[in-house]
């Protein structure tokens, strides 16, 4: 294991508790719905035909499809994406910029309560 | 910092600064967190010295920008690792054969730059996945399919240059390449085929050009960077049906086999056959294996257990694409040829009338009807990845009875479950022979992964022993892979060194793919 995945891992719990630094703004969203659907809906979208979910599901996670969600943090989301987790790979800047991952976090975080993010 | 093998740490910033100059510097990545990233998720040596390990990655967005990549390489000897879209996961992804290597990341050149649904075929850039192509051809609504494989978010051109398989009848991928861009190791820009012509008007519609037909140099190799590839498309079909047939007894197997071949090389089955035994299903959900075990019932036991539960022995469910009265014809003449062996049955499957919204989510149906998707992926169970074995075996019953005692006697060797597979059974994914494709689990854990190292080394070379060879392997495997691969000794693997000598004498187009070592490294391999 890599030290930064290792001090993912060992720091994901914390992630929880952080707070987001911006509101994000509606244009911010909309591109993030657009990056996630092209590449996590594949694996994270409703249905039993979508390893992501079905995983989370055998996890014990409800809601396990990650749009539902409104307890994920813009930290844990993209420790997600650059970390991997079990089965799921690691993602590069050529594939999801930062940017764009930025936008996947406002996007999924969009439907948070107040208390979720802080 | 990290430095390439016999490069100086001097002689590697010069580098770093002029692939900065020649692409930009938000496209060259060397901290610790974005060479990570180029890890593999799936690697067997997780946690370990031995996983491989960028020292750079560089991601141009133009030929013009590979060019220049290519020359400083030249000029400082960096050895560079190309990768398309980065998703090859069970053979490496997008790490190198050899650590410290520069990952060319092919994946900003995205461009679909053509797509033809009269003459059915694409031109696109390597960066272009399977998904990508699908989506635009749903929003131009264009009268062709693709041939997805099972994970689509690979690239046609990555997915053809290994020479993967998908489950329509374009399922060979590699045999629908026509026509390739390929930047040499000095620079030098090549088209093959007729792309050679200039002002050529049939570069993606005739393979072969004129004089040597070279694409087959460029597939699973490290003589140049294909930078645009033409792939065939298959004509949207008005239908599809599948259906399935059911013989009873363990030697129904053989005349099953000689009627698949009879019917796929006479093009009435075109699509890729699964070949799965009900009986032997329930006997793994009974706590047993596919495998033929010491120790294991007998195939009269079998085919008793299958008289008393209404089990067939073996099945397939067969696919058709086409015009309705020719694919209900092509069922029909099927059944009949299948009727010969006494006891078959027969059960029609799905029928679809195209245009239609398709509601069913089963992952071989949606890849049969050239819709991508990564449910595959589901099949990875208790493990956080797995390494892709595939050996080709000959089309014939026999074998495959040979092969199901081959592995259960080498599971019971080495003393492990052999229930930690994909299938047990082959596929059809190319003409004429069989592949049989095992997920050999890997984990973020150095003991399980040594394991299943070991595992997979036997896997080789117990195949080998009876003439199979994987037909594409892992970047960690690919020098033992490649050693089997020895008739006249290893007279195939000497004429690969010398072309990658004559092509590349610097030797920094990725070292190391599929075994081949330019002279100058030839110290790493395995």
């Amino acid at each position: 294991m890599t030290i930064s995945r290792a001090l993912f891992l060992v720091a994901l719990g914390m992630a929880l508790g952080t707070q987001a630094l911006a509101a994000p703004n509606e244009s911010q969203i909309e591109r993030g719905h657009h990056v996630y659907q092209k590449w996590c809906y594949p694996c994270h979208g409703p249905g039993t035909d979508k390893p992501g979910t079905n995983a989370m599901a055998a996890q014990g996670l409800k809601p396990a499809v990650l749009e539902e969600r409104t307890d994920l943090t813009p930290a844990a989301i993209k420790g997600y994406v650059r970390h991997g987790i079990y089965f799921m790979p690691t993602f590069r800047k050529t594939e999801i910029s930062d940017a764009d991952l930025d936008a996947i976090a406002a996007y999924l975080t969009r439907s948070n309560k107040p208390a979720a993010t802080k | 910092m990290r430095v390439p093998p016999g490069v100086s740490s001097e002689d590697f910033s010069s580098a770093l600064t002029q692939f900065e100059n020649a692409i930009g510097k938000e496209w060259v990545f060397t901290s610790e967190a974005d060479l990570d990233l180029y890890r593999d998720s799936y690697s067997p040596y997780w946690h370990e010295k031995e996983d491989r390990v960028a020292s750079a990655a560089v991601a141009p967005d133009s030929i013009e920008q590979v060019q220049k990549i290519v020359r400083i390489a030249n000029t400082y000897k960096i050895p560079l690792w190309t990768i398309s879209t980065g998703r090859n996961l069970a053979y490496g992804a997008t790490s190198p054969a050899m650590s410290g290597s520069v990952v060319l990341d092919l994946k900003r050149m995205n461009r679909i730059l053509e797509v033809n649904d009269k003459n059915h075929y694409a031109l696109v850039e390597p960066g272009v996945s399977y998904f990508d192509l699908y989506r635009y051809i749903q929003e131009h609504q264009l009268n062709v399919w693709i041939d997805p494989p099972d994970p689509g978010w690979g690239s046609p051109v990555g997915n053809s240059l290994e020479r993967g398989g998908g489950r329509t009848p374009m399922r060979d991928h590699f045999a629908s390449v026509c026509g390739m861009e390929v930047v040499l190791a000095n620079g030098d820009i090549v088209r093959t085929g007729m792309g050679a012509l200039p002002g050529s008007k049939t570069w993606q519609q005739y393979k072969y050009g004129f004089g040597p037909y070279l694409d087959g140099m460029f597939s699973q190799s490290n003589f140049g960077v294909v930078t645009k590839m033409g792939v065939w498309l298959m004509p949207a079909p008005d239908a599809y049906r599948d259906g399935t047939v059911m013989v009873p007894r363990h030697d129904d197997l053989i005349p099953f086999i000689e009627t698949i071949s009879c019917l796929m090389d006479s093009d009435i089955l075109r699509g890729t056959m699964m070949l799965e035994s009900p009986l032997l299903d329930y006997r793994v959900a009974q706590g047993g294996t596919a495998f033929d075990m010491p120790g294991g019932p007998s195939a009269e036991e079998m085919e008793r257990i299958g008289r008393e539960k209404n089990l067939p022995y073996w099945s397939a469910e067969l696919r058709f694409w086409g015009a309705p009265r020719v694919i209900d014809a092509q069922w029909q003449y099927v059944k009949e040829k299948f009727s010969v062996i006494p006891g078959s049955t027969f059960k029609d499957g799905r029928y679809y009338r195209f245009p239609t919204q398709i509601k069913e989510t089963a992952a071989d149906l949606l890849v049969a009807l050239g819709i991508p998707n990564l449910s595959v992926f589901g099949l990875i169970q208790n493990a956080d990845g797995h390494l892709g074995f595939s050996p080709i075996i000959p089309m014939s019953g026999e074998t495959i009875f040979e092969a199901l005692k081959v592995y259960g006697e080498l599971y019971a060797e080495l003393g492990i479950s052999p229930r930690n597979q994909f299938t047990a059974l082959p596929w059809s994914y190319y003409p004429r022979a069989l592949l049989l494709l095992f997920g050999v689990s890997i984990y973020h854990d150095v003991e399980k992964n040594r394991r299943s190292r070991e595992i997979f080394k036997r896997l080789v070379e117990v195949s080998a022993q009876h003439g199979w060879g994987e037909y594409r392997t892992h970047v960690a495997f690919m020098d033992r892979v490649a050693d089997i691969y020895s008739y006249n000794n290893h007279a195939l693997h000497r004429v690969h060194e010398t072309l990658k000598d004559a092509l590349d004498p610097n030797g920094i187009l990725s070292p190391g793919k599929s075994g081949i070592w330019p002279k100058r490294l030839r110290q790493f391999k395995a």
